[in-house]
């Protein structure tokens, strides 16, 4: 097709370069400037060499405190929602009956979490005399003060992710269900358990599923905005005070353009050598039918 | 004689034995029910609690864990959609629509032309665009939320709807256009060349021809970009100054900043009201959320 012009698809994908040039390659660019420069949106940006990016690492008490902040964000809430989402995947591959509207179910949080009124909704349900609270004391246990203490108050912004894992479950119960049966009838000739069938089977074959959820998750555990600044807006004590918090303030509150660009090139810079390290570490433990190994 | 009765005993241990096994099947599957409704519940209940409270008197909202509101009122509804703004909440999801509508429909267009591109023709340079859409496809947005203000910014933007439904109409949402080039490698080329011998030039077949085969992926794709174009709040905050130009997303963070300090229920109910157009697309068409996130992969 198309055999006619050779320049006819290019032609198709006009509308796709012009977007990429104009809102993508151009700001990628631009943003990488921008992070050697003082920019104040009053003056042209004046530029400063590394100083945006020794100020951040040598005299930035809150970028210390925010990088930290997302690294345990990131680092806990992405592992603790993928092995839930397997988790509650495998046992719907079982032949339930009722398996269309469980996975239905539980793929509601993943629809609504991101949204501005799932997170005022948290800030009622965490609150001091809020369901949560509500429902450890009829219980008989104490209440917590969830947006008091640092830990709690990360802890609930963590769970608010956690429980949007519908959609990485989707994904793994699609995997799951695609594994080759005639596997686990062998297993079960082999007298195998259900661990050591899970472990020596299910688990090497879906490891491009699993490869692909971490780092879908982990590129927007990075970038989470609406839960900490609606919930808790970045406190207390900075607790859940995220990077895209501290770009956004610096960059739209205080309109330091410069300075802001420097946070989100470090930011960028962690999510690039996560995905690499994810992509390089691949070739070990991901399994891709086909593959040939000798 | 002894043979036979070997026999026997084994054919009794046989049965014992899958008596056994099918028992434990029984509880397991009894077992994962239980797990799967005890998490279900409490996944759902704020949810439910929420429409629940929407309903209730304010100083009920902190005291009643339960769903039935003790004295049921609509006080919530009304007041909050008046807000305290000189607009309704109608008002708000009206804007929502006008940035929904573009959004949407332009999404459609420009994903269909460049998929077709990518999946039915061989062009220079095809390989460098096919990688530069992976490569946007993990590219987080963080990095280019900055210089993308400041070119709005120049080009008068700033404060209209332009700013959040442009890019995505030029395929700026690099996943739609990957879902589709994938939908679209899975369909054979038969008719789209008996077409061309018919004597259908390209945009022809792709009208005719490869959008009706597409249609299932085009609908996914469209759900999906209601959903997150609903959700979506950091846009609007950074692009939007005026309140008559606020989607509901921003209308919503207003009436917390302004709602008096004890009229929750107001905030509750605008609530309930803000995610129940994306609960109900989401019941009528869920097949095709389900069937886009397992072919595709999604982020959410």
């Amino acid at each position: 097709m198309g055999g006619e012009n050779r320049y006819l698809g290019l032609a198709y994908l006009s509308p796709y370069i012009i977007g990429l040039l104009v809102f993508t390659a151009f700001p990628f660019a631009y943003s990488f400037y921008l992070s050697f420069t003082d920019y104040s949106l009053m003056s042209s940006p004046e530029w400063v060499g590394l100083d945006n990016y020794t100020k951040l690492f040598t005299r930035d008490r809150t970028f210390d405190k925010s990088l930290k902040v997302t690294l345990i964000y990131v680092f806990s809430t992405v592992p603790l929602k993928l092995v839930f989402a397997l988790f509650i995947a495998v046992i719907l591959n079982y032949k339930l009956k009722a398996i269309n509207f469980f996975r239905t179910a539980y793929y509601v949080p993943s629809i609504l979490g991101g949204s501005i009124a799932i997170a005022v909704l948290w800030r009622y349900v965490f609150a001091d005399t809020g369901l949560v609270n509500m429902a450890l004391e009829a219980i008989g246990l104490e209440g917590v003060n969830w947006f008091g203490d640092p830990t709690n108050a990360l802890f609930t912004i963590t769970l608010l992710r956690c429980w949007q894992f519908g959609s990485a479950m989707v994904i793994f119960l699609a995997a799951l269900q695609g594994v080759d049966k005639s596997l686990y009838e062998a297993a079960a000739v082999d007298n195998a358990n259900p661990w050591q069938v899970f472990r020596h089977i299910t688990l090497p074959l879906i490891t491009p599923v699993i490869f692909f959820n971490l780092i879908m998750q982990s590129v927007q555990a990075f970038q989470e905005f609406n839960g900490p600044y609606i919930i808790t807006n970045g406190g207390p004590l900075k607790s859940t005070y995220l990077l895209p918090l501290y770009i956004y303030d610096k960059a739209f509150k205080n309109f330091e353009m410069g300075y802001a660009s420097a946070i989100a090139w470090i930011l960028f810079t962690m999510i690039m050598i996560l995905t690499v390290v994810a992509f390089w570490s691949s070739k070990k433990w991901v399994y891709y039918a086909g593959d040939k190994r000798s | 004689m002894t043979i036979a009765t070997t026999n026997v005993s084994t054919v009794e241990e046989m049965e014992r034995v899958n008596q056994m096994i099918a028992r434990r099947h029984k509880i397991n599957s009894v077992i994962r029910y239980v797990l799967l409704i005890v998490v279900g519940f409490v996944m759902l209940y704020p949810l439910i609690w929420l429409i629940g409270a929407s309903f209730k008197t304010n100083s009920e909202i902190f005291s009643n864990p339960g769903f039935w509101p003790k004295e049921p009122t609509i006080s919530g509804y009304v007041k909050g959609w008046q807000t305290s703004t000189p607009y309704t909440f109608g008002h708000f999801f009206w804007n929502t629509f006008l940035i929904i509508l573009p959004k949407t429909v332009g999404t459609c267009i420009s994903a269909t032309l460049v998929a077709y591109g990518f999946a039915r023709f061989e062009f220079p340079m095809k390989k460098v665009f096919f990688s530069l859409l992976i490569a946007t496809l993990l590219l987080p947005n963080v990095v280019t939320r900055i210089p993308q203000y400041l070119l709005f910014r120049d080009m008068g933007w700033l404060d209209t709807f332009l700013p959040l439904w442009v890019p995505s109409a030029l395929a700026g949402d690099a996943f739609f256009t990957f879902m589709l080039v994938q939908f679209l490698r899975g369909i054979p080329r038969d008719m789209e060349e008996a077409a061309r011998v018919d004597g259908a030039n390209s945009l022809q077949t792709l009208w005719y021809i490869v959008t009706p085969l597409l249609a299932p992926a085009l609908i996914s794709v469209a759900l999906f970009q209601f959903m997150w174009t609903m959700n979506d709040f950091l846009g609007p905050l950074i692009y939007l100054s005026s309140v008559d130009k606020f989607p509901v997303s921003l209308a919503l963070k207003l009436s917390i900043d302004t709602t008096e300090a004890f009229d929750w229920n107001q905030i509750l109910a605008m609530s309930v009201l803000a995610i129940t157009p994306a609960l109900v697309v989401f019941f009528v068409a869920q097949k095709y959320f389900i069937e886009g996130i397992s072919s595709g992969g999604v982020k959410g």
